[in-house]
């Protein structure tokens, strides 16, 4: 007894419990249907790569997860958040075929630059658009919503316009490979797995954690203390550029194609949503990038969840919200009392009958 | 309940994670009493308040209110409020953008028959309030446009304002002036004779003689006793805080004040200003030196520091340091020069509040080492477990949140921070404001032992004699002109107030 209570303690543990309550959901459904019962986890291999659908999660869930570190950081540092995200990766997705394709062209199935260039160009672009909403937020002091509605309106569009208002489609393997397979892993999942592996090697070592934090639960006592408040900001809102690209170039490489109207369309939500439900304040200060990451793949597997119910993707999103609900109640602070209360009363009860 | 008391507490018990903040307290007031709460730091005095307003759930004993026949449990301020009991906390706790008359209305503005907020009515009943304080200012400006003394007055005037029957006022006067004081303590006396009971948390023990009529001392969490005023003279008082007899502050001595002149120069200021706040000022300061700045509140003695420091950039002048002339934009500038700065207002400037006492500590450290080279984590505990055990700070590990420190604990944490640092020069902005006496001394003595040891410093308070201890050289301040400087044997209370009121006496 005295062990779960300290498990629950934790500071993983409701971001984890949400995922694994997920899970149960697909157990639940797989035996209620006749399906082997553990369905979800089974990974096989088909046509010589990874199948299955925690796979699928771990796939599906790159570019949320991606998007959730910058967000992380710049939730926590300026106690906001980036709506342009979704944009800015369609911007890469512009930015990127655009140049591989050489400018003009919408359909080729050769590179007229090299494919780093591409990438590279891409990635610049959105580390720029970083730069414009962090300059906005730590120097002009403008509400970091409202800074960043500029380019989550203007973003897409100026993609769009890149590409002339057309598709762009870019037919060679190479750039596919990003959203494809690399042997038998979805070498989404590996770039997933890079990113956040660098993330965490960067925190574990530097002292950019403790920055971070204090900028973000006091601004003016960290500047007395020696930290340039304004310059750690804008370095959050640059990461969060860079992530939001590195999550385009997934995207992008997926459907080997620059579908502005259409790439990291309301992404910015899920990854808003994903740090609140790693158990982060929306409100700056202390933060939890694992949290972040979980509630992340938490998200994906609910959509891969009912998808695999047999949900429409029309329907989803009301089916989503629901899980969404029940999920950020379970974390929410009265609920939370709710049950400390009930599990001391029963221990009083307990003693109580003891002696 | 007996006649004419108006508020018993009796037996109440209260836990933070690890710290038992209250044991077992009894606390009685009786109608038209004006009760002085007194003790240390971490002696649980705010935390007995905030059982009675609610903002604390104490986990056993009774509070009984008069008018209420049952035990009654707050379970918010708002709650606290409506049977009568209002509060002023030691930190101003208002809305900075709202106005001062919607703060001084907020959540029981005058409605008009349409159900919107009667504006004209509110500014005017607030333009009222405002005149029985003789406080003139304009009602409808934001609160963040006055001074922090002014804000305090209108938390002050917010709380008497609600015709409550029992008034807290949690060290309301640390950041008031004598004049304001003296306005204080007349609105106090005047609730007095109408009835009112309140409970009055204060360090000045000047203060409470003036103005109590009785005591109630707390130790360490648990109750030491309820007296009359006459029946503990200012030294039994100072006994029962500290639980020893204490050796007196007037003990410290000033050693060797001359020689420190001759010693090299290591800050030379000449014709800082930022505009609005401070005018040119020069100022020199050698190794070792502690340099009083004097002034009443608002005359730039805070925005001085400030303008050497970097922390409001200074627009005209040259500052050497050691003899190099240095342009300092930014705080850490100033710190790679070795400088450090203790702010005035902890809660706004000084603590990183869900950051752990550990963490703050090590902050400034930090930020000199800039950002790649991270503390290692053995370090970091190293640190600060010396600075806790060096400064007796109170906290129930290092990994406790610095909020959940009382406040003198906190300002000791922001102290370890810089002295952290090793710096050769340090600004230290009232460190001892909201301190009790015992940890009062131990600062004082601290900024000897460090001049001592070849630091300098600047030290910026409001009480006097302080000053007078610890300073080798002092400078006043008058709407933010640097009037005159004061040294060796003309440093006395009465020379340093004639020089404050102005006039030509500093000749």
């Amino acid at each position: 007894m005295s062990s779960i209570r300290s498990l629950t303690k934790k500071r993983l543990f409701l971001p984890i419990f949400s995922m694994l309550l997920v899970m149960l959901i697909n157990v639940i459904y797989d035996v209620a249907c006749g399906n082997p019962p553990l369905g979800f986890f089974v990974i096989t291999i088909k046509n010589a790569v990874l199948y299955g659908r925690l796979i699928d999660v771990l796939n599906r869930g790159s570019e949320i997860a991606i998007l959730a570190i910058g967000m992380t950081l710049v939730v926590s540092s300026s106690a906001g958040t980036d709506i342009s995200v979704g944009s800015v990766m369609s911007l890469y997705a512009g930015v990127c075929c655009m140049t591989l394709a050489g400018f003009g062209e919408v359909n080729v199935s050769q590179y007229a630059n090299p494919l780093l260039l591409g990438i590279g160009a891409g990635l610049l672009v959105t580390c720029i658009c970083g730069l414009f909403n962090g300059f906005l937020v730590a120097y002009m002091n403008i509400q970091p919503m409202v800074a960043t509605l500029i380019l989550w309106s203007a973003g897409r569009a100026i993609g769009l316009l890149l590409c002339n208002s057309q598709i762009v489609y870019v037919r060679v393997p190479s750039f596919q490979k990003l959203g494809a397979y690399t042997g038998f892993m979805p070498t989404p999942i590996i770039v997933a797995a890079i990113c956040i592996a660098i993330a965490a090697v960067i925190l574990r070592f530097t002292a950019l954690g403790t920055y971070i934090q204090s900028v973000g639960i006091n601004k003016k006592a960290s500047r007395i203390a020696g930290f340039n408040s304004a310059k750690i900001i804008l370095l959050c809102y640059v990461i969060c550029g860079l992530c939001a690209g590195l999550a385009g170039m997934v995207a992008t490489s997926r459907i080997y194609s620059a579908d502005t109207n259409n790439i990291g369309l309301n992404m910015e939500l899920d990854a808003i949503l994903a740090v609140a439900l790693g158990g982060n304040s929306l409100g700056g200060g202390k933060f939890n990038l694992a949290g972040s990451i979980i509630g992340a793949y938490t998200i994906q597997a609910i959509t891969t969840t009912l998808y695999s119910m047999g949900v429409s993707s029309a329907q989803a999103p009301v089916f989503k919200a629901v899980v969404v609900i029940i999920i950020v109640v379970i974390q929410a602070e009265p609920v939370k009392e709710y049950f400390k209360k009930v599990s001391s009363k029963r221990a009083a009860v307990k003693e109580a009958t003891k002696a | 309940m007996e006649d004419n008391v108006v508020l018993k507490m009796q037996g109440i018990c209260m836990t933070f994670p690890g710290v038992k903040a209250l044991e077992d307290v009894d606390f009685t007031l009786k109608k038209g009493e004006i009760r002085a709460l007194m003790g240390e730091n971490g002696a649980g005095k705010s935390t007995l308040i905030k059982c009675l307003t609610g903002v604390n759930k104490f986990e056993a004993g009774e509070i009984y209110l008069d008018g209420c026949d049952a035990p009654v449990i707050n379970k918010s301020t708002m709650d606290a409020q409506n049977k009568g009991i209002s509060t002023v906390y030691q930190e101003v706790n208002l809305c900075p953008n709202l106005s001062v008359a919607e703060n001084l209305f907020i959540g029981r503005e005058p409605l008009t028959r349409m159900g919107t907020v009667n504006r004209r009515e509110m500014n005017q009943r607030a333009v009222q309030l405002m005149k029985q304080l003789d406080l003139e200012i304009d009602v409808t400006q934001n609160l963040e446009d006055y001074s922090l003394a002014l804000q305090q007055m209108i938390a002050i005037a917010r709380a008497v304002d609600m015709e409550s029957k029992v008034l807290i006022l949690d060290e309301p006067t640390s950041s008031l002036d004598d004049k304001e004081v003296a306005k204080l303590f007349g609105m106090m006396r005047r609730l007095r004779d109408k009835g009112v009971g309140i409970i009055f948390v204060t360090h000045f023990l000047e203060q409470v003689y003036a103005v109590c009529d009785g005591i109630t001392v707390l130790r360490n969490g648990t109750l030491v006793g309820e007296y009359q005023i006459e029946e503990l003279p200012r030294v039994k008082l100072v006994a029962a805080m500290m639980g020893k007899d204490f050796d007196d502050l007037a003990a410290i001595k000033q050693e060797g004040s001359g020689d420190k002149q001759k010693e090299e120069l290591v800050i030379e200021a000449k014709g800082l200003s930022h505009a609005g706040t401070i005018k040119p000022f020069n100022l020199d300061i050698h190794k070792g030196e502690v340099i009083g700045l004097t002034g009443l509140l608002g005359s730039g003695r805070s925005e001085l520091a400030r303008a050497i420091y970097g922390a409001d950039r200074a627009q005209t002048g040259t500052l050497k340091v050691k003899g190099n002339e240095v342009k300092i934009k930014n705080p850490i500038d100033a710190m790679k020069l070795g400088m450090g700065m203790l702010p005035d207002d902890r809660k706004a400037e000084g603590i990183i509040g869900d950051l752990s006492v550990r963490e703050n500590i090590i902050l400034a450290i930090q930020a000199k080492q800039g950002i790649l080279k991270k503390i290692p984590m053995a370090k970091q505990c190293e640190i600060a477990d010396k600075f806790i055990e060096l400064l007796q700070i109170k906290c129930a590990s290092r990994e406790t949140l610095i909020r959940q420190l009382s406040g003198g604990n906190q300002q000791k944490v922001i102290l370890a921070r810089w002295l952290a640092t090793n710096p050769d020069f340090l600004i230290l902005d009232e460190p001892t404001r909201g301190i009790d006496i015992g940890t009062k001394t131990e600062i004082q003595k601290l900024v000897l032992k460090l001049a001592n040891e070849g630091t300098s410093l600047i030290f910026i308070s409001s009480e006097i004699e302080e000053m007078l201890r610890t300073c080798n050289r002092m400078a006043v301040l008058r709407d933010g002109t640097k009037v005159g400087e004061i040294e060796g044997h003309e440093m006395n209370q009465m020379n340093v107030m004639k020089v404050i009121a102005g006039g030509e006496q500093n000749e």
